[in-house]
């Protein structure tokens, strides 16, 4: 059953004379349960299509439609509540609050949709021990490493139960270890909690930890592949393997 | 090139600029309207006596604009080095670009000029235009023929406040011009990494300064408050050092504290917002408490001499009809070598001038004043004296013969006054006085049933309180212990001074006016030239004198209290808001992420106003009860000079400071909102 659909989406930039078309006309869909990677060189239009599925940026033509609503009609108070309930974000840079501490930080996103105090910290607690970082509730984001500030962000974006999860270059301010770790954990998130993930990279690695990955170049849907029954190191070649196809301008992002 | 750079600088940075121009044209306004009253009430006519004390205002106000030139220029380079903190990045960039730090130091001091001149050209502007309402304001006050009035600039004034203001501009150049001759890149580069490390101070150690610091407060208020008999020129110095230093040490431990009590209430901690918003307070307060704790000082200082003011002007205004109800008041006392009064025959000193004198009198009434060597002071209080000297320490101080009129005199000057005549048995007595320390001992002396000896004559008091009224008019509430005693007491040998206390035959202004003219020189020269001649004392008061004096003196308090009230709540206002703004433009991406969780837009604002609200609001708390008890201290010194209640002064204080400092609030919060306000 699919959860999200998009169809002909389109966004342009600039004005007539010099129109960028930054997204042109994709359409998929994401089923329940899924653990989506979109892949493609930097400039191919794939942080765009993410801001516009978590209605950051508008679209010019097409629809997607989360669920039964057509997000794209949304306006106002309607597009924060929507954000604040069926979304959740992970950011490259992390976007935690300096001043607040790690439980604090995952607190937020519960508070704002005004939760009990009680509630929240049993979901705060309950949240922090699946993605390992208990020990570090107590502590300011100055103090936590790249890997832990991450796993911060995972925890607070997926706190609130929301329909998707929606994260931008996850792995892109980590070591390569660090990444590993919160890869393992989007993954058990994906298998044990049937979180729906839908992630853009650049990276054949981190695309690997998916079960199905979108290519986009210059806007458009290159290929699709799915994991199927393969290893993940299997499907790692098999990425390399488009990567390769789509030529040189992957090739850096290796 | 320069200018153009430093000009789009401005207009780049016009948001952090705005409240520093605008605190700058109002600080040029303020200082040109006050130092033009000088010419603006040149035109006036008005009497001699007016003309006198506009110029000791005028004098007043050119010796306290050094003052509030210094807090002014205290100000602007507190501000400037605020805002150049704030472009060290830029600095960097011009660095790394070749610029020289001659150059750099060129386009500050371009910028400088700018901002200098622009400030200067505008509020001149509307100190002109304000002054010409002031102009009105002052006629009005000291009731001056508005009739010749034309539009007036100071030239004068302006080419103070150009002097004033331009040798502010030059420090602050001089100052930028040296930091950057200083600085280092790679400090610049680094400067906009701001330490994200949140100090949470121990609670604990929180929790004992701020107890040890409220009890320091709790003793000097105590000192001042309710202490005040013990009070010397020291202690009142250590009084403020002690509130000041503690005023300090409570911003620290609250800053600590305030955070820490939030936490523990969880539900309000972890709603909507709260976390996000307390946690922003919190570490502006920990980073500001030196600038708080003179903020804070600052307003308790405005607040008090605000209320000062408007107290004096209110009684004075009042008083006057009270406590002078005739037109005049002469007194005559002819002393011996220690002082002491010798019988005294006022007519005697008119000579042949009496005759022309009578003739300007209308209803009067002249009577002696009586004193006995054995009733004085400290005798008639007798074994209480002790006892007394522990309630009211001042009565330690006094000693003098007690003055007596005759029943039948009180009576007849009371019909005069329009005030209550009063009946006493043979060996009954009566005490009246209107200045509120003796009021005070004769209040704690007559229900004791004090008795007191008059020329042999035993007699003891019929009211148990203090008359509130005098036999001679001041137009003040000082009047001392005057005993009023039956005329079959009175030894006639007892008769000392003469006074004669009446209204004038004319009842018009113009009569009035003139036959105040005819006795003063009469009064002049007949009684300087007795001078040399006989030892003693002599005045004369009158009701106009009692007014233009009260007219005076209100003006004065009143500019002066206002002038000096303005210019600091406009730097305690520039000060909170430039430093909420800068905060929130460095906030702007916490605001960014906060939308990006799909938070409200009413909820933000929400955040915002709570944010500068409290930090507006703190130091005006603290300040609120430093003023209350100072003013306690206020009231005690105050009290000869006025009576009356304190509640309308108050209001006024409030309404001057919710003006200002609300405004500066307002501002804050509006630019503060459009700041945090989504980019599109």
């Amino acid at each position: 059953m699919s959860l999200l659909k998009l169809e002909h989406v389109e966004k342009y930039y600039g004005n007539k004379s010099s129109l960028t078309k930054a997204v042109n006309d994709i359409s998929f869909s994401v089923d329940k349960g899924e653990f989506t990677a979109i892949m493609g060189a930097s400039g191919s239009g794939k942080t765009t299509l993410l801001n516009c599925i978590s209605t950051i940026d508008r679209v010019t033509a097409g629809s997607i439609v989360l669920g039964d609503t057509d997000i794209t009609k949304l306006k106002g108070k309607e597009l924060n509540k929507f954000r604040r309930e069926k979304l959740g974000f992970i950011f490259q840079d992390f976007n935690l609050m300096d001043t607040l501490t790690a439980y604090e930080n995952i607190a937020l996103a519960l508070s704002i949709q005004k939760c009990s105090a009680k509630d929240i910290d049993k979901a705060v607690k309950n949240v922090a021990e699946q993605l390992g970082i208990t020990e570090v509730l107590g502590k300011y984001p100055y103090q936590m490493s790249g890997g832990q500030k991450q796993r911060v962000a995972s925890a607070r974006a997926i706190v609130t139960d929301p329909s998707l999860v929606l994260a931008d270059e996850p792995t892109g301010a980590l070591d390569s270890k660090s990444a590993k770790m919160l890869l393992e954990r989007f993954n058990y998130l994906n298998h044990e909690k049937d979180a729906t993930i839908i992630m853009v990279t650049h990276d054949s690695f981190t695309a690997s930890y998916a079960s199905r990955v979108i290519f986009i170049k210059d806007g458009k849907i290159f290929n699709e592949i799915n994991r199927g029954g393969d290893s993940r190191k299997q499907f790692f070649d098999k990425i390399i393997d488009v990567v390769t196809l789509l030529g040189g301008d992957m090739s850096d992002a290796l | 090139m320069l200018f153009k750079i430093s000009l789009s600088n401005i207009r780049k940075s016009i948001k952090d600029y705005a409240v520093y121009f605008f605190t700058l044209i109002i600080g040029v306004a303020v200082f040109y309207v006050f130092n033009a009253i000088e010419t603006q009430t040149a035109f006036m006519a008005v009497t001699e006596d007016k003309r006198e004390i506009i110029d000791v205002l005028t004098k007043a106000i050119s010796a306290v604009s050094v003052f509030v030139a210094i807090v002014l220029g205290l100000l602007i380079v507190y501000a400037s080095r605020f805002l150049m903190k704030r472009r060290n990045k830029e600095f960097a960039l011009y660095m790394m670009l070749g610029m020289s730090k001659w150059r750099i130091s060129a386009l500050l001091l371009c910028e400088t000029v700018i901002i200098g001149v622009g400030s200067l050209v505008v509020g001149l502007l509307i100190g002109v235009g304000l002054s010409q309402v002031m102009s009105a304001v002052v006629a009005n006050l000291f009731e001056a023929d508005m009739t010749n009035y034309k539009f007036m600039v100071s030239n004068a004034s302006i080419v103070k406040t150009i002097l004033y203001f331009g040798i502010m501009y030059i420090v602050v150049m001089l100052r930028s011009g040296f930091v950057i001759s200083k600085c280092r890149l790679i400090t610049l580069m680094n400067s906009g990494k701001r330490s994200e490390k949140i100090a949470m101070k121990n609670p604990w150690v929180c929790m004992i300064v701020f107890l040890l610091s409220a009890a320091v407060l709790g003793y000097a208020y105590y000192m001042v408050g309710w202490n005040q008999a013990d009070l010397d020129e020291e202690k009142i110095v250590i009084a403020i050092a002690m509130g000041a230093v503690s005023t300090f040490f409570i911003f620290w431990s609250v800053a600590g504290m305030l955070l820490r009590v939030v936490m523990s209430a969880k539900g309000v901690y972890h709603h909507g917002l709260n976390s996000f918003t307390f946690r922003q307070i919190s570490s502006k307060v920990n980073t500001t408490v030196a600038s708080m704790t003179v903020i804070c000082l600052m307003l308790f200082l405005t607040i008090c001499t605000l209320s000062t003011a408007f107290v004096i002007r209110n009684s004075m205004n009042s008083q006057v009809e009270e406590y002078f109800p005739v037109d005049f008041c002469m007194e005559a006392e002819n002393q011996d070598d220690n002082n002491d009064p010798l019988y005294t025959d006022i007519d005697d000193c008119f000579g042949d001038d009496k005759e022309s004198l009578y003739n300007l009198m209308g209803d009067h009434h002249k009577f002696h004043i009586y004193t006995d060597a054995d009733l004085t002071f400290v005798k008639s209080l007798g074994d209480k004296y002790e006892e007394l000297k522990k309630e009211i320490p001042e009565v330690g101080w006094l000693e003098y013969r007690l003055r007596m009129v005759k029943l039948s005199d009180y009576n007849a000057l009371m019909k005069l006054f329009g005030r209550k005549s009063i009946d006493l048995a043979e060996n009954e007595y009566a005490v009246c006085a209107t200045y509120n320390t003796i009021v005070n001992v004769y209040n704690k002396l007559l229900p004791k049933n004090n008795e007191i000896t008059a020329f042999g004559n035993t007699l003891v008091p019929k009211y148990k309180k203090c008359i509130d009224s005098f036999v001679c008019p001041t137009g003040m509430a000082d009047s001392f212990d005057t005993i009023i005693v039956p005329d079959s007491v009175i030894n006639e040998s007892g008769a000392g001074g003469e006074i004669i206390v009446g209204n004038y035959k004319a009842s018009d202004k113009k009569g009035i006016e003139s036959a105040e003219k005819a006795l003063k020189e009469i009064w002049q020269k007949k009684m300087y030239g007795r001078e040399s001649s006989i030892r003693g004392m002599h005045c004369l008061d009158t009701r106009q004198e009692a007014a233009d004096n009260a007219i005076g003196v209100s003006a004065l308090v009143t500019f002066l209290g206002l002038y000096i009230g303005f210019v600091f709540l406009v730097s305690c206002g520039a000060i909170l808001a430039l430093k909420e703004l800068s905060e929130s433009a460095d906030s702007i991406p916490r605001y960014t992420m906060l939308r990006k969780l799909g938070v409200e837009e009413s909820e933000i604002t929400k955040s915002v106003f709570r944010q500068s609200g409290i930090f507006f609001l703190l130091p005006l708390l603290l300040a609120c009860l430093h003023a209350y008890f100072g003013m306690r201290l206020g009231k005690f010194v105050l009290d000869m000079l006025v009576s009356g209640s304190f509640i309308k002064p108050m209001f006024f204080t409030a309404a001057v400071v919710v003006l200002i400092y609300g405004g500066y609030f307002l501002l804050t919060f509006l630019g503060s909102k459009a700041i945090v306000k989504e980019q599109k």
